[in-house]
């Protein structure tokens, strides 16, 4: 790692509004932090908190998840299922002690890839301040099956 | 074991300038199971796409991720190349770094080291991909048109003269709809009733249409190409076979001050009866709430003075259960019920009047054989007020959004009264005039500047009759100045507001709708046609507030959405669907409250004795869009989607 701390972020995007704002903001030029992978889903809705787990138990410093605004959805209430979820599971974050705020959450449509390029700044920054996330890192060797949930 | 091909493509400068390509190549070298990993100038060009067919066949890749543009660009160009090259086109996946990584970042070693992880994490996902085929289903080549107005016939016709058989469905005892009540229709100022009639007989003499009046649409299952209708045939007591319209019935009924619905209360029917004198059909119905024989079993006036023996009190509802392959709704709109408007005092004062209202005066069929005459005395007015926006663009009362045609409708009744009352005179009130369309500023122009309609800017705050008159005090916000203007007839320009019960209909077709109740369509601009459900098509004021023009338009539209489904004897999808393995699913039904396309059903597991063992999620392939809420969603990970699968989507992660 170099001297500065790079956080890794792991995104989880809906296909027809986040990703398609992503691209647009590539084909825009914008320059933007390159500490974000996405991981590219149909809908929120697919998003599983065990996604979110398991890249914090990989090793991603901080999660973006993100998607059509309300209302917008291509699959008419997928991330309204996807907010209700967050919800929940934000809570149980908090319980067993992951901190909340290394798990962001937002909407950005396909149409908003200024939005997507000044959230990924943010948040980046955001996640530096933090600081690695360390706590899963000793988790990985014990949990050797990919799949296994 | 796997065998994963990478391509790495530079696309000139976009990729190779910013990242270090070799890099990539080498480091997807020698990841466990790429076999082969290499790097061109641009893949997506003709030479591009041989090499990796060739790439695939040479050496037998049981998978390949191409790193190069976004997938929405090139994913499938790629796919048609592994399937030409005889891999699975779904064993094929893009690494976007181009869009997300190359275009995006400016540190060059930063840049290639995501370009690294993404394409790593692709090849991990890759390496799980199945081999999907597209899903084929039959089509019923059979539309349902719901709705016999304007919108729905025009759909109807469109359809039936292509050659495919349309039901035609209307709540109603007759076609007809809105546009039937009207007088003149702008800009031409041509009578309502010649172009449509014509219409509404075409539709139901057309071989290929099949009329259901005063049925209504009950249950819609099934999916794209292969739904399944039910609807109800309301009984009219009158046999339409036998019944010839003679009307004999009618004029016998002795029951004959019910206030006609189709007049909007300013005229009167009878129990047994046609809603208007050109009905299609023409057969009447009997009206059970004002019949004497269901109240006390006596009369039957109506059996004596049939000669064909038509009437018949014991009828029942029938129900049909039609198979059908695609929708068009166009159960079109109802003027907004004025009475929150209390200040405007509309049911208190005869002669305050809805737009439709003044629609029947006006027309040559209405209660008043097109004469305007105050509902109060029958009276001339000499003095008519409109208010504009009466519920329209009024968050605080009525609806935020345009009505759209009441600006060109109370500029036509001005021109109609004025043409028909010599020396008559006209005060609008307005917000704005919004008269965008084909010759219709000219029409407005035409009301103010030849049939004199003073036009007053501002809106009304009071309605009140003194002296035999009625009393309209509003603003003029031109003059900036309050104003009284003395009237014998106030007419407002009611809102267009969703059919009664639009809601819950959409919930029974299965299509969404927006907060007012207006059906949603799949895109604004660029599907407007289209409603989010697969197969089902919308047409005229049920979506939005439209003029006639518009109405059909769309209608046209629809039908040639149908018609071109309706071309295809099987529909081609997208294999990205869910589906449940039926050995853990516990029928928790989690996944059917998640799914938004009612695509899950609950199947019964039988033993030998075909007794039920267990019920469990099956999704419909014809119905799921492959959104994967339900996976999400399921409990015992019994539901997967393909192509984004549970361990796919681990081994993404684990590949980042």
């Amino acid at each position: 790692m170099s001297e500065k701390f790079e956080p890794k972020i792991v995104a989880f995007v809906c296909t027809y509004c986040t990703y398609a704002g992503a691209d647009l903001a590539g084909t825009s030029r914008l320059k933007y932090a390159p500490n974000v992978r996405m991981v590219r889903l149909p809908c929120t809705g697919r998003i599983s908190p065990m996604f979110i787990l398991k890249a914090l138990q990989k090793g991603a410093d901080g999660i973006l998840i993100s998607g059509c605004h309300p209302g917008d959805c291509h699959f008419t209430h997928g991330n309204y299922h996807a907010r209700r979820r967050w919800m929940v599971f934000r809570s149980l974050l908090d319980f067993i002690g992951i901190p909340t705020d290394r798990v962001k959450y937002s909407w950005i449509s396909a149409a908003e890839g200024v939005k997507f390029a000044e959230l990924i700044n943010t948040i980046t920054e955001e996640i530096r301040a933090l600081g690695p996330f360390t706590q899963y890192h000793g988790l990985i060797e014990e949990t050797q099956s990919q799949a296994s949930l | 074991m796997a065998k994963i091909g990478v391509f790495i493509c530079h696309c000139g400068e976009n990729i190779g300038g910013r990242v270090d390509c070799s890099k990539i190549v080498e480091a997807l070298g020698e990841h466990p199971g790429v076999s082969v990993s290499v790097e061109y100038k641009y893949f997506c060009s003709d030479p591009g796409q041989e090499s990796v067919k060739k790439a695939i066949r040479e050496n037998h890749l049981t998978g390949i991720v191409v790193a190069a543009c976004s997938p929405r660009m090139h994913e499938a160009t790629f796919r048609k190349a592994c399937a030409e090259a005889g891999l699975n086109p779904y064993l094929c996946e893009i690494a976007n770094i181009r869009e997300q990584c190359s275009w995006v970042h400016s540190d060059k070693d930063m840049a290639t080291e995501k370009a690294i992880d993404i394409t790593r994490s692709m090849v991990e996902k890759v390496k799980l991909n199945n081999n999907l085929h597209p899903i084929e289903v039959p089509v019923t080549r059979r539309a349902m048109v719901i709705g016999g107005g304007i919108a729905g016939i025009q759909a109807a016709l469109d359809i039936a003269n292509a050659g495919q058989e349309v039901v035609l469905v209307e709540k109603e005892p007759s076609l007809g709809g809105h546009m039937a009540q009207l007088s003149e229709t702008f800009p031409t100022l041509d009578c309502s009733q010649c172009i449509m009639t014509p219409r509404m007989v075409e539709a139901a003499q057309h071989p290929n249409i099949t009329l259901l009046t005063y049925s209504e649409v009950e249950k819609v299952e099934g999916y794209i190409g292969n739904f399944t209708v039910r609807v109800k045939k309301k009984s009219r007591f009158v046999d339409m076979q036998t019944c010839t319209g003679c009307g004999d019935c009618y004029t016998k009924c002795p029951v004959k001050k019910i206030p006609s619905e189709f007049d909007c209360g300013l005229g009167r029917r009878t129990a047994i009866f046609t809603p208007f004198a050109q009905s299609v059909p023409n057969n009447p119905i009997i009206d059970k709430d004002h019949c004497i024989y269901f109240k006390n079993g006596k009369c039957q006036l109506c059996v004596k003075a049939c000669k064909f023996d038509a009437i018949n009190f014991t009828f029942q509802d029938e129900y049909l259960d039609l198979e059908i392959g695609a929708i068009v709704v166009a159960t079109g709109f109802q003027v907004q019920d004025t009475a929150m408007y209390g200040e405007y005092g509309y049911g208190k004062y005869p002669d305050v009047i809805t737009g439709l209202q003044f629609e029947r005066l006006a027309s040559a069929s209405g209660p008043t054989a097109g004469k305007i005459l105050r509902p109060s005395d029958q009276k001339e007015p000499q003095h008519i007020v409109f208010i504009q926006c009466a519920g329209s663009r009024d968050p605080s009362k009525g609806v935020r959004y345009c009505s759209k045609i009441c600006c060109m409708y109370t500029a036509k009744h001005a021109m109609l009264y004025t043409h028909k009352v010599h020396g008559g005179k006209t005060s609008i009130f307005y917000m704005d005039i919004r008269a965008g369309g084909k010759g219709y500023d000219e029409f407005t122009r035409r009301a103010i500047e030849e049939d004199e309609a003073s036009y007053l800017r501002g809106r009304v705050s009071k309605v009140w009759q003194e002296n035999g008159k009625l009393m309209v005090r509003g603003v003029d916000t031109l003059l900036g100045r309050p104003v009284e203007v003395e009237a014998d007839m106030v007419v407002l320009a009611t809102a267009m507001v969703p059919q009664p019960g639009a809601k819950e209909f959409a919930k029974t077709i299965g299509i969404g709708y927006d907060e007012y109740g207006f059906y949603n369509e799949a895109h604004l601009k660029l599907r407007p046609v289209e409603s989010s459900t697969a197969g089902i098509f919308l047409a005229g004021a049920c979506q939005s507030p439209k003029d006639i023009p518009d109405s059909v338009a769309q209608a046209s539209a629809s039908a040639s959405k149908v018609l071109a489904l309706f071309s295809k004897d099987r529909l081609e999808r997208e294999p990205v669907i869910a589906s449940c393995n039926e050995a853990t699913c516990a029928g928790c039904w989690g996944c059917v409250l998640a799914c938004p396309y009612n695509a899950i059903e609950k199947k019964d597991i039988l033993d030998r004795s075909g007794k039920v063992i267990k019920q469990v999620a099956s999704v419909n392939p014809g119905l799921c869009q492959g959104c994967g809420t339900c996976v999400t969603f399921c409990r015992s990970n019994s539901i997967d989607l393909a192509g984004f699968t549970e361990k796919q989507i681990f081994a993404e992660v684990m590949g980042l």
